[in-house]
């Protein structure tokens, strides 16, 4: 070879072209936006039928979870996501979709070893350290409560 | 017999007697889309799974390629095939109707000129009177086992590459009609030191660059002396550095160079960022287009050079780098 790797790894990232931050970065803000827009209007609807606010709430992310569900077995929610990038990915309906997607993939492994197994390989993570965080901080939590006064 | 000169083999004997391309849906609505034997509307082929589907690909395409060739299961002597599949499933299952001696092979997306080399050298040498070389790639069962599920919204960069869905077949046997597969050159592992999995271009450029300036300098010839050089999937952003590698030695590929990647979409209007991949990228676009033209006389001489990005999830995940290899098919009208 003519060219050592790492003069390879600076010519790799001079010629492979960045995403295009200006188009991503908008689509991102005005989808994600819309899903809370979306979310908003679902929980004033709730309070407005007569749910106190914790109540419609939390029927606020259920419904926003069964949508995205929806939308990805209807194939729409990726293509939604090509457009809005972190937009669809941080809203709990990302969260549907990482978890909906796999079990609608490996169905055909069958509902053990396929579905079941398969279901949290991307959301997975997000669980193990989600809720252990959530220990550590509530132990952190207990210790002020407790010893701080 | 074939001369041994340096890694370039030359071959005296070696005919592709017919040849054969089925896709799917997307790949039939690029810009070649009437030139493949059959498009397959339905991503699942009429089966339960992306996989099946995918070994139904190499079935259609062996079968179109036996059918010209006017050739029946009991008369062929030997077949390679690869795709990307995990355990090659893609050839087994999809060939093993056939009961034709089977050598399943793999070199990621170089398998196609891998199986021709094969097939060639085994004609020339007088061992077989015909050998076929098929291999197969299918957008859902790659994404699946490579990446993400397919309805999973995560975003692909620009530098990431479009699995195809398509199957190409190949017959060689010593009939002296055109095209002739004339020489090859068995690439080399070349890892450039890439570890993104969203950048195949990067990783396989060196090895195209190395497998073709090897094979021109064993044959004495200079990229002017083919009507094309054509990589198998650089994708954009691998041809642009290949370039760059070849600027070097002070080397234009400027005209002659044609990626089959970068064929098989519309670019501006399928949303395949770098262009399309995998084995049956560049197999189909040779069984239906190149190939065809080399046979009418079209093209006179080409060299073929399919290129590989040797992946492994785990390896990548486990810090290591994508090695590349590519291997070079010098194919002529005459």
């Amino acid at each position: 070879m003519n060219i050592s790797n790492q003069e390879y790894g600076e010519l790799a990232k001079r010629i492979s072209p960045p995403s295009a931050m200006y188009k991503t970065i908008p689509m991102a803000f005005v989808i994600g936006g819309g899903i809370c827009v979306i979310g908003e209007l679902l929980l004033n609807l709730y309070q407005m039928a007569g749910m106190d606010m914790e109540q419609a709430g939390m029927l606020t992310s259920m419904s926003l979870i069964f949508l995205s569900a929806l939308f990805t077995g209807l194939k729409l929610y990726d293509r939604l996501a090509q457009h809005a990038g972190a937009g669809t990915l941080v809203p709990i309906t990302g969260f549907a979709n990482s978890v909906v997607s796999p079990a609608l993939e490996f169905k055909s492994e069958g509902y053990v070893l396929g579905l079941g197994a398969k279901m949290f390989v991307i959301a997975g993570p997000v669980l193990v350290y989600g809720i252990s965080a959530s220990i550590i901080y509530g132990l952190i939590y207990y210790c002020f409560k407790t010893f701080g006064g | 017999m074939g001369m041994c000169e340096g890694k370039t083999f030359k071959f005296s004997n070696a005919s592709v007697t017919s040849f054969a391309a089925v896709v799917g849906k997307v790949e039939g609505e690029g810009p070649y889309g009437s030139e493949f034997d059959e498009v397959i509307e339905d991503n699942k082929g009429g089966t339960d799974t992306w996989e099946q589907a995918e070994a139904g690909l190499q079935k259609k395409s062996l079968q179109y390629a036996m059918e010209k060739a006017e050739l029946e299961s009991g008369k062929m002597d030997i077949i390679f095939a690869g795709d990307l599949l995990n355990q090659c499933t893609g050839s087994s299952y999809g060939l093993k109707e056939f009961y034709i001696p089977f050598v399943g092979i793999y070199g990621a997306c170089s398998t196609f000129a891998e199986g021709l080399l094969l097939a060639a050298s085994m004609v020339n040498a007088g061992y077989v009177e015909n050998a076929a070389a098929v291999t197969s790639s299918h957008f859902s069962s790659a994404e699946r086992q490579f990446r993400f599920p397919l309805n999973y919204g995560g975003v692909r960069t620009p530098t990431a590459q479009w699995t195809a869905t398509a199957s190409g077949a190949a017959i060689i046997d010593a009939s002296q009609r055109p095209p002739f597969i004339r020489a090859a050159t068995v690439g080399k592992i070349q890892d450039m030191g890439i570890t993104d999995l969203n950048n195949m271009g990067a990783a396989m450029a060196g090895a195209a660059y190395d497998t073709i300036t090897r094979h021109m300098k064993h044959m004495g010839t200079h990229p002017e002396n083919y009507d094309l050089i054509i990589t198998g999937d650089l994708g954009q952003v691998g041809s642009d550095m290949m370039y760059e590698l070849f600027k070097r030695d002070g080397v234009s590929l400027e005209g002659r160079h044609k990626d089959c990647g970068l064929m098989i979409y519309d670019r501006d209007k399928q949303d395949v960022h770098a262009g399309g991949s995998g084995c049956g990228c560049s197999a189909s676009m040779m069984c239906a287009y190149f190939l065809k033209k080399v046979r009418r006389g079209e093209l006179k001489r080409i060299l073929y050079t399919a290129t590989g990005a040797l992946m492994s999830p785990t390896m990548v995940q486990q810090g290591g780098s994508i090695p590349g290899i590519a291997h070079a098919v010098e194919i002529t009208s005459e």
